[in-house]
């Protein structure tokens, strides 16, 4: 294979002339055994133009026919004559090409060979995704030729890391350690896996000597891409739990309601993103991109909506009975998760990333931020700003104050305590919402998606301590940052589980939290 | 915690008008571990248990309309497992006033004991015809983990089903009720508990199996478990075990002990004040329930035939919860009909109308909280009161 590559990329090189396919190279390239075809593809694709490249790409996608000496590109349940691209009649006898493993594999390597040299940024991405990780030496001319003429700095270091590590698989000693060489300055995580891959192979001591220097070297530089990685990565979970978590700071936290259902109203607000995202879909397609905007008040009026209909209609009447309240919330998220089963179906829906959330900005070789999980962080600073501001400055924040530090009072006062309990109430189910409508932009939005984010919030209102503000912001970003940590140290599940038990040992030693309220209570 | 708990001091400085304790308080007199009628009843039970259900299972022919079905004696034999850790939830919850959502650990923790047992007991029978458990085969393992060590052990096995989770629940509920969690606190933290344990328990390294946990057992003592006489001998076993700790828990809740726990569930102040150290008592009862519950884990394993993490889920904690709701907490025959209850109802609907299962859950833990809170043995109760008014 590799002479014939060699061939394929040498001819492909010195012809410069595209040339139309002909009816007789389709035939050749759908028809016949399998060498001849390899032949037939070699012989094509060196001087491939567009037509040839799509009746390519048709074969590698199973989308070709056959009937007879006649050759179909089926798409769409349309038959097209691959040369002309006219429609035709697909006769009813069509078979399908079948393409041997061999001939699977011929085809992808000619196409992403061919796609290296395209003007297309991001086909010539694709293909050397598609050759990364072989280190085939007949590769080198066509990545030198693709290196040179690359202009996108991102691809061109990739194309340079594959031309080392091919360079770095060569049987020449002088080029292997010219290969280091290059490679020591790379700052990429993948040349680290390079490096150590040929270290455990390597027979010459010289070279070994080198390769080490060169993953010192590529170590250092991606060091602290890696301290900051985990650190944002860290942020990143906070201000994720923090939102949860804000919710459950005035239902919990101020008014001192157990809502087990609070993961569920956060389920209703990323639903309602979903909700909105259709609308998007259906009515303002041109607006799409913008949905997310719309998606935010309607996931916040819709769970707090729900919100205030439980105060209502169940909370209301267990006020001071904190288990029954658990066990009465449990109740309404399994009805209205089994509700979510009811209207949406169990599988999850897709909700999708707008535009201008997807993608990220690169700081460092090994650490590049994606712009959706800083936009979450903006929304989690913003909403938190927001609440400390109606909590602490408006005149429904006073009364919400006032009704949960002393009820007879406040109501002496004038103030309707019971319309406040239901608008607190509606507030943290809100902020639920909001959360809901951040989650579905960065996991699965399915009935249970709550439930996994139940447990974590309460750990955060608790650990912050009870009616904390900055209780809850401390221990979202404390917890998000240690659980990240331990997660690169020991694994995600163990992680969690070594989050929860240092969880119930700092209770033991400060049962109110963080920063507890000073008191004299025999109860504390 | 039907009372509402005097929370601080000045409620109790506050009620001078309260008359002077005399020296010599006579103690209420104690009355019989059972009524008449109780005992009655309690016989009853026991005669259906132990010679009418085998009867009707084993010798009445399947034709019969008599005949008690293979899958009859399953399905209550499994609520029977239920009816005993809702009757350990309602030790610890309905006369003790803590709520532990982390119940299903213990229940857990006893299947898995038994369910190294039964593995073991599978030999050389299993897909890999090895002497180690076949998903230890898969994992490539060599030897047993150092906790398997007295798993062929039977004697071992009913001693670790005890002993485990006792350690266990002796270890979290010093640490918790020595700094004084209670109330909502207490159940977030044993909810985490479970929380924790299932995370664990779900992963391969620990030794248990994993995601698939235990299952397709064979023998137990050596004896086939599939056969209906095997089934109908676990049924026996696990009727009596709940008979006996009915009556355990009616002379626990009786005695002065069980008097201390329901003076904590009114008012653990007045309780601390009154010169008693809460801790102790709060403690023995917490293991005593933990250990109850396991030992409904160890007889549920044999019987279902599986054991897996999931049982270890919060949900599933909760639910012994509303058994003891539904029944009626504080009450022990509540907890046992509540369990009968709900189970019942969740066999039937989740086969006919599967959809509307959570729905009657859901609406279950909010009608019975709402409008029930003595649940079930509590409105008979009232409904009884009327008629004689």
């Amino acid at each position: 294979m590799p002479l014939r590559l060699l061939l394929l990329w040498a001819a492909l090189f010195l012809t410069v002339q595209a040339h139309a396919l002909t009816a007789e190279e389709a035939r050749a390239l759908a028809l016949g055994e399998t060498d001849t075809r390899v032949e037939a593809l070699n012989k094509a694709a060196v001087s491939a133009d567009d037509k040839t490249v799509a009746f390519i790409q048709a074969l590698s996608d199973d989308a070709v026919k056959t009937s007879g000496s006649q050759v179909f590109i089926v798409k769409d349940d349309k038959a097209f004559d691959p040369v002309t691209g006219a429609e035709k009649p697909l006769p009813a006898d069509a078979e399908d090409v079948i393409n041997p493993n061999l001939m699977r594999s011929e085809l992808d390597n000619a196409l992403a060979a061919l796609k290296l040299l395209s003007g297309d940024a991001k086909l010539r991405a694709e293909a050397i995704k598609t050759l990364a990780g072989e280190s085939d030496e007949a590769r080198l001319p066509l990545i030198e030729k693709a290196w040179a003429a690359e202009t996108v700095p991102a691809l061109k270091s990739q194309l340079e890391l594959m031309r080392a590590a091919i360079l770095l698989g060569s049987s020449d000693k002088a080029k292997r350690l010219e290969a280091a060489a290059l490679l020591s300055a790379s700052k990429n995580p993948a040349t680290k896996t390079v490096l150590i891959e040929r270290l455990s192979s390597e027979p010459d001591a010289d070279v070994k000597v080198a390769l080490k220097a060169a993953l010192a070297k590529v170590e250092s530089s991606l060091v602290w891409g890696d301290r900051l990685g985990a650190i944002f990565s860290g942020i990143s979970l906070g201000s994720i739990l923090l939102l949860v978590a804000l919710g459950l700071a005035i239902t919990y936290g101020l008014m001192g309601v157990i809502n087990m259902a609070h993961g569920e109203l956060m389920m209703i607000g990323a639903y309602a993103t979903y909700v909105v995202q259709g609308l998007f879909q259906k009515y303002l397609p041109s607006a799409f991109d913008w949905y997310l905007l719309a998606a935010v008040p309607v996931a916040f009026m819709a769970s707090a909506l729900v919100g205030a209909a439980l105060e209502r209609g169940v909370i209301r009447f267990l006020y001071g009975r904190p288990l029954e309240t658990l066990l009465a919330t449990w109740g309404i998220s399994l009805m209205l998760q089994q509700a979510v089963r009811s209207i949406f179906g169990a599988q999850n829906v897709g909700v999708e990333n707008p535009v201008w959330m997807s993608g990220g900005v690169q700081v460092l070789g090994n650490l590049s931020l994606p712009y959706n999980r800083l936009v979450i962080i903006g929304f989690a600073v913003a909403v938190l700003l927001g609440m400390a501001f109606l909590i602490s400055k408006t005149r429904l924040g006073l009364f919400v104050r006032g009704v949960t530090q002393n009820r007879p009072i406040a109501s002496c006062m004038g103030v309707n305590t019971a319309r406040i309990d239901t608008y607190a109430f509606a507030l943290g189910s809100g902020i639920a919402g909001l959360a809901g409508c951040a989650l579905s932009q960065v996991g699965n939005v399915g009935p249970d998606l709550g439930q996994g984010y139940i447990v974590d919030a309460f750990m955060v209102v608790v650990l912050g301590g009870v009616g904390q503000l900055a209780g809850t912001v401390y221990a979202a970003l404390g917890l998000g940052i240690l659980n990240k940590f331990l997660e690169g140290w020991v694994g995600a599940v163990l992680a969690k589980i070594a989050v929860l038990v240092f969880i119930i040992v700092f209770i033991q030693k400060r049962p109110q939290g963080i920063f507890a309220m000073k008191g004299r209570s025999a109860e504390a | 915690m039907t009372t509402p708990t005097l929370t601080t001091p000045q409620s109790l400085a506050g009620s001078p008008a309260a008359p002077a304790v005399s020296a010599s308080v006579a103690l209420p007199v104690k009355g019989p571990l059972l009524t008449r009628t109780g005992w009655s009843a309690f016989v009853v039970a026991l005669i259906v248990v132990c010679a009418i259900a085998p009867a009707l299972n084993l010798w009445v022919p399947e034709s019969s309309a008599l005949h008690m079905s293979t899958y009859a004696v399953a399905l209550l034999g499994k609520i029977m497992c239920y009816a005993i850790a809702a009757l350990a939830m309602d030790l610890i919850w309905g006369y003790t006033g803590i709520l532990s959502l982390g119940h299903g650990v213990f229940f857990a923790l006893g299947g898995y004991v038994m369910g190294m047992y039964l593995m073991r007991q599978i030999g050389l029978e299993g897909n890999y015809k090895s002497n180690l458990p076949d998903f230890m085969v898969f994992l490539d393992w060599k030897t047993l983990p150092w906790h398997w060590t007295f798993s062929d052990s039977f004697a071992a096995t009913l001693f670790l089903i005890v002993a485990v989770p006792a350690v266990v629940a002796f270890v979290f509920g010093y640490f918790a009720f020595r700094s004084r969690i209670k109330g909502v606190y207490f159940s977030i933290i044993t909810q985490a508990m479970t929380f924790a344990a299932m995370l664990l328990f779900f992963r391969n390294e620990t030794g248990f199996g994993g995601n698939n946990g235990f299952t397709d057992f064979k023998r137990i003592l050596d004896i086939p478990i599939a056969t209906p006489s095997m089934r109908m001998t676990l049924f026996v076993m696990t009727g009596l075990t709940l008979l006996g700790f009915f009556l355990f828990a009616k002379w626990l809740v009786g005695s002065k002990f069980g008097r201390v726990l329901q003076a904590i569930r009114d008012a653990e102040t007045r309780v601390m004040f009154s010169g008693y150290s809460p801790l102790g008592y709060k403690l023995t009862i917490w293991v005593i329930s933990a250990v109850m519950c396991a030992v409904a884990g160890a007889l549920y394993v044999p019987q279902v035939g599986i054991i897996n993490p999931g049982e270890m889920s919060p949900a599933n904690s909760i639910e012994i919860a509303i058994w003891a709701a539904v029944g009626g907490r504080a009450s022990l025959i509540g907890p046992i009909v509540g369990a009968f209850i709900v189970n019942g109802a969740k066999s039937w609907l989740t086969v006919a109308y599967p959809e509307f299962w959570l729905y009657f859950l859901g609406a279950l833990f909010i009608g019975v909280t709402l409008f029930l809170p003595n649940g079930v043995v509590g409105l008979v109760k009232k409904l009884r009161k009327g008629a004689e008014q």
